[in-house]
């Protein structure tokens, strides 16, 4: 793997110029490098990633098993492509097991993801049916586990 | 009644000197936004499957003694281990004792084959419970300096130079704390057949073993002929990051262990169930968290040494362990003043290469075991602290 990912992947919130110092390269190489990156979509993007619990009360998300039928010549892609643009998508995975995509769609609220499965989603010709499923709490996201563990306060500031 | 108590202590614990890491320690302590890179383990928190284990023993009732060599599944672990990292065979039925951290493997080694006023080298700048656990088993320490024109390595011929007739035993720790030196093979070659040729014991302390980059680590017992006069002294708290659990290990002959097994069953009797249950876990399961973190402390290691190096620091590569042990003899402080007055000056904490034994003089200990953003913070204000002296 590429040193520079490797380094976006192990640490966070490191600018540009501090990756170059790590790396021993010009903060230019660096910026090069990454827009080099996501030229190839090798990174897609740079957001943060939120506690779940921000702005929670103005969205709701749910995980949508959605069961399709494959296509002559295509399988599962020209769906799975078509569904993945709707803005409510959020992600969108072919599964295996007991049903064909696994989608995470966010929206206002209870009411407006229904909608957005009955009236879109479950209309799509193709699709043969959804489970809907409303995410409750979170417990760890995207590998940032949310119970807090950041520190020890009884260790030693100095040790041999 | 104000009387002195202190007539009770022991004369050769008396004697023993204060590690100045304490005293830094606890000016440090008081700087609650001091960036240390003063502590000695790894910033890391065990990887969880591993804590996990400690959990579910716990919960499975795992809170009694165990047999004073160690659980038996985990010195089969231990045996499967060392065989597939290091090329030893040892037995888990007598070769091997699971033990309260290296520490308490140093300690109940030294009591176990130290007589009073036999001789123990030891090559430093070392880690500090070397000299002090030679004194406390009655013997007398020999020191041999390394130096940063070896790399500190293990020079044979100042090992040679410091040979006495009274010794028995040679104490190894490649890759070292704090200097990360180590061991090459053509040196340890001639340090094996100069062991052989004076009849000395090798305790080899090989706790940063995993930590070793560029080359693979070997261990002088894996030499033809020496894994009868080596005992090989291993644990997870490095690797693994679990320091606070103490898991340790000696393996080596079985008389060896069996002496040091009756030093161990006495004064500690057996090391904590609940730890041995998280080394077990971690022996079997937790390497590719080790490669995860070597890898870490590797990127770490060339940032923080390069920038020594250019902000006027000499610094030599470290090979191993995550310390780098700088050169400030160009800023015409000592190590003693240099890091009180950048600690005073710029809240920076490092460890005064003395620490480690007087040839550590001039020299100081930086840990990067910490995350990049304050390793950086740190290297900058050391520079500032440079340019302030002029």
């Amino acid at each position: 793997m590429n040193k520079l990912l490797k380094l976006l992947l192990e640490s966070e919130n490191l600018s540009t110029l501090q990756m170059a110092e790590i790396l021993g390269l010009e903060q230019a190489e660096v910026e090069s490098e990454l827009e080099k990156l996501k030229a190839e979509k090798v990174l897609l993007g740079w957001r943060p990633v939120l506690h779940p619990n921000v702005d929670a009360g103005n969205h709701v998300r749910a995980l949508i098993e959605v069961k399709i039928s494959p296509e002559r010549e295509g399988g599962f892609d020209r769906m799975g492509e078509r569904i993945s643009r709707f803005d409510e998508v959020e992600t969108c995975y072919l599964m295996s097991g007991g049903y064909d995509l696994l989608c995470v769609v966010k929206g206002a609220n209870l009411h407006d993801v229904a909608a957005f499965v009955s009236e879109k989603l479950a209309t799509i010709e193709g699709v043969l049916s959804t489970v809907t499923h409303f995410l409750l709490r979170a417990y760890k996201e995207q590998g940032y586990y949310l119970g807090g563990e950041r520190g020890d306060p009884d260790k030693p500031a100095i040790s041999p | 009644m104000n009387e002195d108590t202190s007539r009770f202590v022991a004369r050769h614990v008396q004697g023993l000197p204060c590690s100045g890491i304490r005293e830094f320690f606890s000016i440090v302590s008081k700087m609650p936004d001091a960036i240390s890179l003063g502590i000695g383990e790894p910033d890391f928190h065990t990887p969880w499957r591993i804590r996990e284990a400690a959990i579910f023993a716990l919960e499975r009732g795992k809170t009694s003694y165990t047999d004073n060599l160690g659980l038996i599944q985990l010195r089969r672990a231990i045996s499967d281990y060392v065989e597939e990292h290091f090329g030893l065979g040892y037995h888990p039925e007598n070769e091997i004792l699971v033990t309260t951290g290296v520490s308490e493997g140093l300690d109940a080694a030294l009591r176990a084959f130290i007589n009073p006023g036999d001789k123990a080298l030891y090559h430093e700048p070392c880690y500090v419970a070397y000299h002090p656990c030679i004194q406390l088993s009655h013997g007398l320490g020999v020191p041999v300096a390394t130096s940063a024109e070896d790399q500190f390595s293990l020079n044979p011929e100042t090992l040679a130079k410091a040979w006495q007739p009274g010794c028995k035993a040679l104490l190894l720790n490649f890759p070292t704390n704090p200097t990360g030196g180590v061991l090459e093979a053509d040196s340890m070659a001639s340090v094996a057949r100069f062991a052989e040729e004076k009849d000395l014991l090798i305790i080899s302390d090989e706790i940063y073993a995993e930590l070793s980059y560029g080359q693979k680590h070997r261990s002088i017992a894996a030499l033809p002929g020496m894994k009868e006069r080596v005992l090989f002294l291993h644990g997870v708290s490095k690797a693994f990051a679990m320091t606070g659990f103490r898991i340790g290990f000696a393996c080596g002959p079985a008389p060896l262990i069996e002496a040091m097994t009756s030093v161990h069953q006495y004064g500690m009797l057996c090391a904590p169930i609940v730890s041995q249950e998280a080394a077990l876990e971690a022996l079997r399961h937790g390497q590719e968290a080790v490669e995860s973190m070597r890898q870490q402390y590797l990127r770490r290691r060339d940032y923080i040494v390069r920038r020594f190096n250019e902000i006027g620091l000499p610094c030599h590569l470290p090979k191993g362990t995550f310390y780098a042990f700088p050169d400030i003899r160009s800023t015409g402080l000592s190590e003693e003043q240099f890091c009180h007055r950048l600690l005073k000056e710029q809240k920076v904490a490092v460890v005064p290469g003395t620490a480690f034994g007087p040839s550590g003089k001039g020299f100081v200990r930086a840990s990067f075991a910490t995350g990049y953003d304050l390793l950086i913070e740190a290297v900058s204000r050391i520079e500032q602290f440079l340019q302030n002296l002029g």
